[in-house]
């Protein structure tokens, strides 16, 4: 279970965020949706220490993450996987290579181990034959997913995903949609989803946090947003269901 | 106060750099690499460095010395001293400051703003002793052979400089060089590489891991790293002279 309590962050006088606090149980979904700009990637970023708030903890199994010395933290940093906004693909090596990556740094496994375990991770993405293309070859689409197979390859408690539909034509972004509840089910994880796609909401959360005015506005399971008549959470709804109409 | 937060975060990063020295196997793959774009990618630049400082120093000693107050073999004297104490070492040090430090500022610059470092360290990586150790390493090890190719080269370049134009035959010169030839020059000369080395790989990988703002911030960083490299080669080339001459 992650527990975040009191949370508060700000970049210099800049305040992104005050007093957020949430729970997600384990096997859950959660999606956090917010504007552009509210600091959804940001608390993303705290759930594995990427970044420090000012104040508040973040709770994994009893230990907050903040306590953690490095070593420790390097340990709790291989529970979670993490699919970023642009796929964060190392460009120096191949697809292949991306996703052996960290089996090759964190595990024993034999060249014939490896290789076996990367083809799995590509065939769950639908990238069978992609293995030998340079980054710089995939299309968007194809560099979430083949983010994705990498964030999966160490088989995490943990998966985090930062605006996985964003730049993607809707067809793709129902595919990505699939493979998050496919991993979710396949793997038992709990995901968070950083987005401010309605669709995918909709399509993959079982609960939902909203961000909205420096801090944490809503927080809810999918059937409550659906009732809701919070009005920041209203209007930024239904802003999008008026985007998916037209 | 921005000087001194900069300041901070330099001596944190190199902090964490040496505390990661013992993860070899983290960074054997790169430090490798790094050898090879740092020290022999460099050779051909260096090279010619080299060459052409030697040549240009003998015909302009020969032209300041043109009296026959002194013999012409002081030419040869001035040009291989000046070379192995300071030219080799300075002058490639702020040739490699734009080649090496450039690429490396750039790089790390990247890999942070499309989050490739976010990537490494959200896996459980030590993205310091990966990307930032290396490179130093790779840095303080390789300007010293560098500086001795410069150096065997601005020697070479000088004769032949010498000998082409008819200011003084070979011979000449490299008697005038034996002559004023001490081993120690070489050994400072080569601790000044190895101090130029260290301050362009150290500076131009803060400059890089701590990048932010996208393209521009990426050219920013690269900029900086540069300029202050060729600063601090300049800084410690005074202070390392006062204190060791």
């Amino acid at each position: 279970m992650i527990e975040i309590n009191n949370l508060t962050k700000s970049f210099g006088k800049n305040l992104i965020w005050k007093d957020v606090s949430f729970q997600i149980e384990d096997g859950e979904t959660l999606a956090v949706i917010g504007k552009s700009g509210c600091g959804k990637s940001v608390l993303l970023k705290h759930l594995n220490a990427l970044m420090y708030p000012d104040s508040g903890e973040v709770i994994i199994d009893g230990q907050c993450v903040f306590d953690l010395n490095y070593s420790e933290l390097r340990l709790m940093r291989q529970r979670f996987g993490i699919l970023f906004q642009g796929g964060a693909l190392f460009d120096s090596i191949n697809t292949f290579e991306n996703i052996a990556f960290p089996l090759r740094y964190f595990t024993n496994k034999t060249e014939g181990e490896i290789k076996k375990d990367v083809e799995e991770a590509l065939d769950m993405v639908n990238l069978k034959d992609a293995g030998s293309k340079a980054t710089s070859e995939l299309s968007g689409g194809m560099r979430k997913r083949v983010g994705l197979a990498r964030a999966i390859i160490l088989k995490p408690d943990y998966l985090l995903y930062d605006e996985p539909t964003s730049g993607l034509d809707p067809q793709t972004s129902d595919e990505i949609n699939e493979l998050i509840v496919s991993m979710a089910d396949s793997f038992d994880l709990t995901s968070i989803v950083i987005t401010h796609d309605m669709h995918s909401v909709l399509s993959i959360a079982e609960k939902v946090a909203f961000l909205d005015s420096q801090k944490l506005s809503w927080f809810g399971s999918i059937d409550e947003m659906k009732k809701s008549e919070h009005p920041p959470l209203v209007e930024f709804t239904t802003a999008s269901e008026y985007k998916i109409k037209a | 106060m921005e000087a001194l937060k900069q300041l901070g975060q330099y001596t944190l990063l190199l902090y964490q750099a040496l505390r990661s020295v013992t993860e070899f196997s983290t960074y054997r793959e790169n430090l490798f690499n790094e050898f090879v774009k740092v020290g022999y990618q460099s050779i051909p630049i260096i090279m010619l460095v080299g060459v052409f400082t030697g040549a240009v120093l003998t015909l302009q000693t020969a032209y300041q010395l043109d009296t026959d107050l002194y013999p012409a073999y002081i030419v040869g004297s001035i040009v291989a001293q000046s070379v192995i104490i300071e030219l080799a070492a300075v002058i490639s040090g702020l040739v490699l400051a734009g080649k090496v430090g450039a690429r490396i500022s750039t790089e790390l610059g990247t890999m942070r703003v499309s989050e490739q470092i976010d990537a490494l360290e959200s896996m459980g990586f030590n993205s310091v002793a990966f990307l930032v150790l290396p490179r130093i390493f790779a840095g303080v090890l390789m300007f010293p052979v560098l500086y001795i190719i410069a150096s065997t080269l601005g020697i070479i370049g000088g004769v032949v400089a010498g000998a082409a134009d008819g200011i003084l035959p070979a011979a000449e010169f490299m008697k005038g060089g034996r002559q004023f030839f001490f081993p120690e020059d070489v050994v400072f000369g080569i601790l000044k590489s190895f101090v130029f080395g260290f301050v362009i790989t150290s500076i131009s990988c803060f400059k890089g891991y701590f990048a932010f703002g996208g393209a521009e911030g990426v050219g920013n960083a690269t900029t900086q790293a540069t300029v202050l490299s060729c600063i601090y080669i300049l800084l410690a080339d005074f202070v390392l002279a006062a204190i060791l001459l």
